[in-house]
């Protein structure tokens, strides 16, 4: 009974994607039943398409540069909360983690406020600063799970024979925490590649892909869209796999921590 | 073991980013809802109007209480989906637990586009459920109410919840000692009365968390109404991103964004409380 019900929720996890793929080879459209005559066409069609091409592009620039900011900022933020203590620091903890709970559009739109306070021109680096700043919050909680399971006993060694905390930070600190750092940096390259709802509120003329593919959904559908899509659903699922075997290996405990430290 | 100037450096440039790019924004949207629009500029006239607009125009209520009603939805039902399926693979997975505990967290970091997307092709007119339908005699007709309805937005969300309000549940179910099960079954429980009276007392945490997140999350969607939902299914979220484009009301947008703020906090906090009461840990 409960092992069918198990079977049952799967099913209604992974159907929909399962036809999504399923209509990207179906040479007459995205619905009707039975898909009949297979073709690549659609995929052939994407592949010369630059838009999307271009799309692409802007969101691995935005994604690295986002890996860049949130992973560095995280880091420091996931050092300070391990290990000093100052005023205010449950706030801090909180304040970093907000964007991981808040709707999309609240970040969204209080940056776009921002940006027109500070006058900046709406682009592909304001979508940078949304991503980035609101991807703190998961580097943050992946970087200090990493933290909390390192062995202490080295940093301390390395401080009572003299090297400076600089040097611990780089000789030591860093070496063992490197499967987090690139753990972490999958997870946001991979929610960043794939963000929507603060991207629509901060993109300038540039389109990521995300919002590229949003723009034709109100144009009339086509397989195209669901070749593009599966694609980007192999990839994430990709990614996320090996963030996850990544994370296995470094941090012992499993994932649920990072909902959990809300 | 480490200098005050050490900790002082590497807590100073993410707490500064913070304030700058997190709060001082926040701060900017809770400044805006109290200024108001006049001849299509922005007055900074501190007021309240735009709160009152709020209480007093009933279109805003009974948006709230559709889109509260959407969200209490969404959170039923992906509690309903998801805590049978968490007790399943705490309980009786077996060896292929661990399979499956990733088989439930990858499509929960995995694009909301493209599962929303696939919503649409699943759900409309001419769609695949109305395809099969029709091939199977079921339907003459395509079936219109699939898509463009508060329930396709239910049924979007649900899916794209789920594996959120499944986590903290199996966190909750795992952290239950297997000897308190066995205790209760030595002295004489049945299943079903262990399952009521030890079980799913101890996994209320999980089951609070998870319902949290679920509701949460869905109360400040914007994007399934406007792929899946249509004008009926219009949520506080849409008013919101319609006041910021076309309708260019910031300060009133602000004002309600503030309000979604405020009631995500809220829920967060009692939340915790509630956890806290209920957790034996």
């Amino acid at each position: 009974m409960l092992a069918a019900y198990a079977v049952l929720v799967f099913a209604f996890i992974y159907l929909p994607i399962v036809v999504l793929i399923v209509y990207s080879f179906n040479r007459d459209g995205v619905g009707g039943f039975p898909p009949r005559h297979f073709t690549l066409d659609w995929y052939r069609q994407l592949f010369s398409d630059s838009a999307i091409w271009d799309a692409v592009v802007n969101s691995l620039i935005v994604a690295a540069g986002s890996v860049a900011l949130s992973l560095t900022l995280g880091l420091l933020a996931a050092l300070a909360l391990d290990r000093a203590s100052f005023p205010g620091k449950a706030l801090f903890r909180r304040l970093v983690l907000l964007p991981l709970i808040l709707p999309g559009i609240i970040t969204g739109l209080s940056l776009l406020m921002f940006a027109v306070f500070a006058g900046m021109q709406l682009s592909l680096f304001t979508v940078f600063l949304g991503h980035g700043t609101a991807l703190i919050s998961v580097a943050t909680t992946e970087l200090f799970a990493g933290l909390q399971k390192l062995d202490r006993a080295q940093e301390e060694a390395s401080l009572d024979l003299g090297a400076t905390p600089w040097q611990t930070f780089w000789r030591i600190t860093l070496p063992n925490l490197k499967l987090s750092l690139i753990a972490a940096g999958l997870l946001i390259f991979t929610l960043s590649m794939d963000e929507i709802a603060v991207t629509f509120f901060l993109i300038g003329r540039d389109n990521t892909l995300p919002l590229e593919i949003w723009g034709r959904l109100r144009r009339g559908i086509t397989p195209e869209i669901n070749a593009i899509s599966s694609l980007i659903f192999a990839v994430s699922v990709l990614l996320i796999i090996v963030w996850y075997r990544l994370r296995a290996r470094s941090v012992s405990s499993a994932p649920q921590e990072l909902l959990e430290n809300l | 073991m480490y200098s005050r100037a050490y900790k002082a450096v590497i807590a100073a440039p993410p707490l500064l980013w913070i304030c700058l790019f997190l709060l001082l924004p926040y701060g900017l949207m809770f400044a805006h809802s109290f200024w108001i629009v006049r001849d299509g500029l922005l007055v900074h006239n501190w007021n309240l109007q735009n709160y009152r607009a709020l209480f007093t125009n009933p279109l805003y209520l009974q948006v709230f209480l559709r889109t509260a009603r959407i969200a209490g939805s969404v959170t039923l039902c992906s509690l309903l989906l998801g805590y049978p399926l968490a007790y399943y693979l705490s309980f009786h997975a077996g060896p292929r637990k661990e399979l499956l505990y990733q088989l439930v967290i990858v499509p929960l970091w995995v694009s909301y586009l493209v599962r929303g997307y696939a919503w649409k092709t699943i759900l409309g007119s001419d769609g695949v459920l109305n395809g099969l339908l029709q091939y199977l005699h079921l339907t003459r007709e395509p079936v219109s109410f699939f898509l463009y309805s508060p329930f396709a937005v239910v049924l979007m969300l649900t899916h794209i919840y789920t594996p959120f309000a499944f986590l903290p549940i199996y966190a909750a179910l795992e952290h239950i000692p297997r000897p308190l099960i066995e205790a209760s079954q030595d002295l004489g429980a049945d299943r079903r009365a262990t399952f009521l009276r030890v079980i799913l007392p101890l996994s209320i945490p999980g089951l609070l968390a998870g319902a949290t997140f679920a509701f949460v999350l869905s109360l400040g969607d914007f994007l399934a109404p406007l792929l899946v939902g249509g004008p009926s299914a219009t949520m506080l979220a849409n008013i919101v991103q319609s006041l910021f484009g076309a309708a260019y009301d910031w300060p009133l947008g602000a004002a309600i964004s503030v309000g979604i703020l405020l009631i995500t906090i809220s829920l967060l906090f009692l939340t915790e409380r509630l956890e806290k009461r209920w957790s034996f840990r």
